[in-house]
């Protein structure tokens, strides 16, 4: 295991090299520059200028020279500077994280709670009303536009019944509240985007678990079970539902990135400050440094969600062990 | 006295019958408070607190109220003293002498004197600073701290827009500590700004929300409303429910919001009145196919501007005769516009050869027929329905036209910069200063300048020289009205529309009016704007 575990991380570091000098590709091959915002058609600007602009920012260098740069960095963990407003790409992925987090903690776990009961009550009670019922409303939840739903729910329950905000993360005058009123107003605030979140996700999730239950009630250990005369309660959540729990536990894994990579759409429409604006941002401002922070960052943990995968994959399933 | 009269003809000329939701005002029988918090949305958060690095929207709303300049535009769009009390130009204009005001002190209590300025002045023309805007400081020969409420500013050659560019907001020496280049571009000052201006910066929530509270010491009275709160709002529609649901106290309406329900405007005050900017169809005049201007001409009756301000801007906005906004005083009223009259065009171009012979419904000449491609640049939808409403209007007088959207970049470098291009749809955004030599002088014609058209007039060649070394406004007003109705005359670009600007602002708050001046900024005044006692809606909590 140990021995795997090694190779496995070992071979990361290619991977991980390889992904980020695809980023770095890809960003310089898409068309415009950082400093474009500044210069085009910008009648106040000498050409003298704008060609200063662009040495500042080191992008007359050749490309392999920028990345190298970019790379003798990051070894050292300094993701550099925003060009967009000079502070440490660090510093910027910080003040946001903690709210990405929050909101996909919640939804997360939401959407996990809520699939695995859909997904196993549907599949128990295989082609009944219900199964059809949660099949159509997973898939109207997965398939219309997530803004559309986002708008919806802000008209009817921040405009026209006033419950919740209608964006945003924080009230105004949030500073001045007690600690519980705090808590009570994030909830508040919190309350629209996470149940889109929720009900414009769940649909694989169920799905996954659905097949993952019908799958183990075909085992023969489970008509074993039945025809011991365990009662049907027993053979659900005894016998089947912690076997259909494996592959449902490697996506766990799986979802890492998600946990920070954050929601472009989502963050903007809710005005939530979190890393899919960022990113978002930085993608249409070609502020290629936070772009690469994040990329790097969000790679890195692709990887080892894909190895928490298959380390849990392990755990959770005697049968398989790795060399 | 002659010319405040004509700003007020033209301006009711063009708001007499705009200003559709003008309320009776509400705030008579209550004093104003000092108290209150506007709160205002904008779809990006800021970059650099700094008014020498920041160049988007977002920071400029910020730093026009932390930071002063030295002169800054009264509502007629004059220069008047902002930090500097008066100021002298030398007879040749080669030397400004600005006298500072005295008693102006930083938010943190530090005095500000002539060696900010200059600080100030430094860092532009630093080449290691990451401003945009060293380049309005170029001309700069010299620079003198004489005392330091006194400094003489020699320039190499008279520039009238010199004047203007010193409405920069200064910056203080002291709270730097004299950093320079890299050290200046990474202060983090740049996130908590120390300025001069009507409010002060009390903190600012990445991607949520920048706070400012008004500042009790400030040279020009202390501001009324207490807290000016700028929201970040990415999506326009959310913060149109925001809006309705009065949690923002103002927004710049979109033409189809600006018509929605009138419920939803409730308790709130529209306004309409051109923006500064106008989108125009360019030609480019060395191709053969536009040389002749009476082609020019014809394609300018072909056009119906009303039917693209209907279809394009819903209406909300007016066509355009020239380079100037109508509120300006370099604005020419007696320009008349080209009529939408397609049988006089249909005329002048039979008149220039140009007829159908083989019966294709496009006019043709030698052989060749009458048709070119017109480019734009992707991701304005504006630009792209104003396109294909030509292409209609023009197909009725037999012109083909064939339209193509570019992405951006590609745009610039590939067609604008290297003038390869056979007509364009564009806009330019306008500077309260009329100078357009950038744009129209036959100098600038080179590749990457803005001369794309390669327009080439001796006689605006020569005003446009001349408008940048008078300092006197009666004769800059005659220049640029000349201008105006030139280039309008030589049709080098057809003046679509100007889009109409659509704030709206909650009625609890006097102060909002529409001048001149409002077209390159609604909060002009704001700093005068306060709200009745009787209807404060957010009440400081803490004592004041």
């Amino acid at each position: 295991m140990i021995q795997y575990l090694l190779r496995r991380i070992g071979l990361m570091i290619p991977l991980l090299f390889g992904i980020t000098l695809l980023t770095f590709l890809v960003m310089q091959i898409s068309p415009g520059k950082p400093t474009d915002v500044l210069t085009d058609l910008n009648v106040k600007m000498t050409a003298e200028s704008k060609e200063r602009l662009i040495e500042l920012y080191g992008l007359n260098k050749p490309w392999t020279v920028q990345y190298w740069n970019w790379l003798k960095r990051v070894v050292q963990l300094d993701f550099g500077r925003s060009f967009k407003d000079d502070r440490p790409v660090i510093q910027k992925i910080k003040e946001r994280l903690p709210a990405s987090l929050l909101l996909n903690l919640l939804s997360l776990s939401l959407i996990f709670a809520a699939a695995l009961f859909l997904g196993i009550s549907s599949a128990a009670k295989r082609s009944s009303l219900f199964d059809k019922g949660t099949t159509l409303f997973v898939y109207i939840g997965f398939s219309a536009p997530t803004f559309w739903i986002a708008l919806l729910l802000m008209i009817g329950f921040g405009l026209k019944l006033g419950i919740v905000p209608i964006s945003g993360l924080h009230s105004l005058n949030f500073a001045e509240l007690s600690p519980l009123e705090k808590g009570i107003d994030l909830l508040r605030h919190l309350a629209l985007p996470v149940t889109v979140m929720a009900l414009t996700g769940l649909a694989a999730l169920t799905r996954y678990s659905r097949s993952a239950m019908l799958e183990v009630l075909h085992q023969d250990y489970i008509r074993t079970a039945r025809a011991k005369g365990v009662p049907e309660r027993n053979v659900l959540f005894h016998h089947a539902f912690r076997n259909a729990l494996i592959p449902v536990i490697t996506l766990m894994g799986l979802m890492l990135p998600e946990l920070i990579g954050g929601s472009f759409i989502f963050e903007t429409i809710f005005a939530y400050p979190g890393m899919g604006r960022l990113g978002y941002d930085a993608i249409m401002s070609r502020d290629y440094p936070v772009l690469m922070g994040i990329g790097t960052i969000v790679a890195f943990l692709t990887l080892l969600g894909n190895l928490l995968a298959d380390i849990l994959y392990a755990f959770a399933d005697p049968r398989i062990r790795y060399r | 006295m002659t010319r405040p009269l004509t700003l007020a003809l033209i301006l009711s000329s063009f708001l007499g019958c705009r200003t559709e939701t003008a309320r009776v005002e509400t705030a008579q029988g209550s004093e104003p408070a000092f108290d209150d918090t506007f709160i205002e949305s904008s779809i990006g958060d800021a970059s650099y607190l700094n008014p020498i690095l920041a160049s988007d929207n977002a920071s400029g709303a910020i730093n026009g109220m932390v930071f002063n300049g030295l002169v800054k535009y009264d509502s007629q769009i004059q220069l008047i003293g902002d930090l500097a009390e008066s100021w002298d130009i030398s007879k040749d204009g080669l030397t400004f002498r600005f006298h500072l005001k005295h008693n102006v002190f930083w938010h943190d209590g530090h005095p500000f004197t002539a060696e900010d300025v200059l600080y100030t002045y430094e860092r532009l023309v630093d080449p290691e600073v990451k401003t945009p805007y060293s380049s309005n400081f170029d001309k700069v020969k010299k620079f003198e701290v004489l005392d330091p409420h006194t400094l003489r500013i020699t320039y190499k050659e008279p520039f009238v827009p010199a004047l203007e560019s010193w409405g920069m907001g200064i910056v203080p020496r002291h709270v730097f500590a004299d950093a320079k280049g890299k050290a200046f571009n990474e202060h983090p000052a740049n996130k908590r700004p120390i300025g001069t201006g009507p409010y002060r910066f009390k903190e600012w929530k990445v991607d949520e929300k920048i706070v400012l509270e008004s500042n009790p010491n400030y040279f020009g009275g202390k501001p009324h409303i207490a807290r000016y709160v700028f929201r970040i709002i990415p999506d326009n529609a959310v913060e149109f429910l925001e809006l309705r649901n009065k949690t923002i106290d103002t927004m710049v309406l979109t033409p189809d919001q600006y018509r929605a329900y009138e419920e939803f405007f409730d308790g709130y005050k529209r306004f309409r009145f051109p923006r500064g900017a106008y989108s125009y169809f360019g030609f480019n005049l060395k191709n053969p196919l536009f040389q002749e201007k009476r082609v020019r001409l014809a394609i300018a009756h072909a056009i119906d501007k009303k039917a693209l301000v209907n279809g394009v801007l819903l209406g909300m906005g007016q066509s355009a005769t020239g380079p100037f906004l109508p509120l300006s005083w370099s604005f020419n009223p007696e320009v008349k516009d080209f009529e939408y009259l397609p049988e006089l065009s249909k005329k002048i171009l039979s008149e220039e050869g140009w007829a159908d012979t083989n019966g294709d419904g496009i006019l043709d000449k030698n052989g060749r027929p009458f048709q070119f491609t017109l480019i734009t640049n992707q991701g304005n939808k504006l630009r792209s329905l104003t396109a294909e409403i030509l292409q209609q209007q023009l197909k009725k007088i037999g012109i083909k036209m064939q339209i193509r959207i570019v992405e951006w970049s590609t745009f610039i470098k590939n067609f604008i910069d290297k003038r390869q291009f056979e007509a364009v749809i564009l806009g330019w955004a306008l500077s309260p200063d009329p100078d357009i030599y950038n744009i129209w002088h036959s100098s600038q014609k080179k590749d990457g300048q803005y001369n794309f058209v390669s327009y080439d007039n001796p006689e605006v060649d020569r005003l446009l020289e001349e408008g940048r070394r008078s300092f006197n406004l009666e004769k800059r007003k005659q220049i640029y009205q000349k201008v105006h109705a030139l280039i309008h005359d030589d049709i080098p670009y057809i003046f679509l529309y100007y889009p109409d600007f659509l704030p709206v602002v909650q009625e609890r708050f006097v102060g909002p009016k529409v001048v001149p001046i409002s077209s390159f900024g609604f909060g002009w005044n704001f700093d005068e704007w306060y709200v009745p006692r009787n209807q404060v809606r957010y009440p400081m909590m803490s004592p004041q």
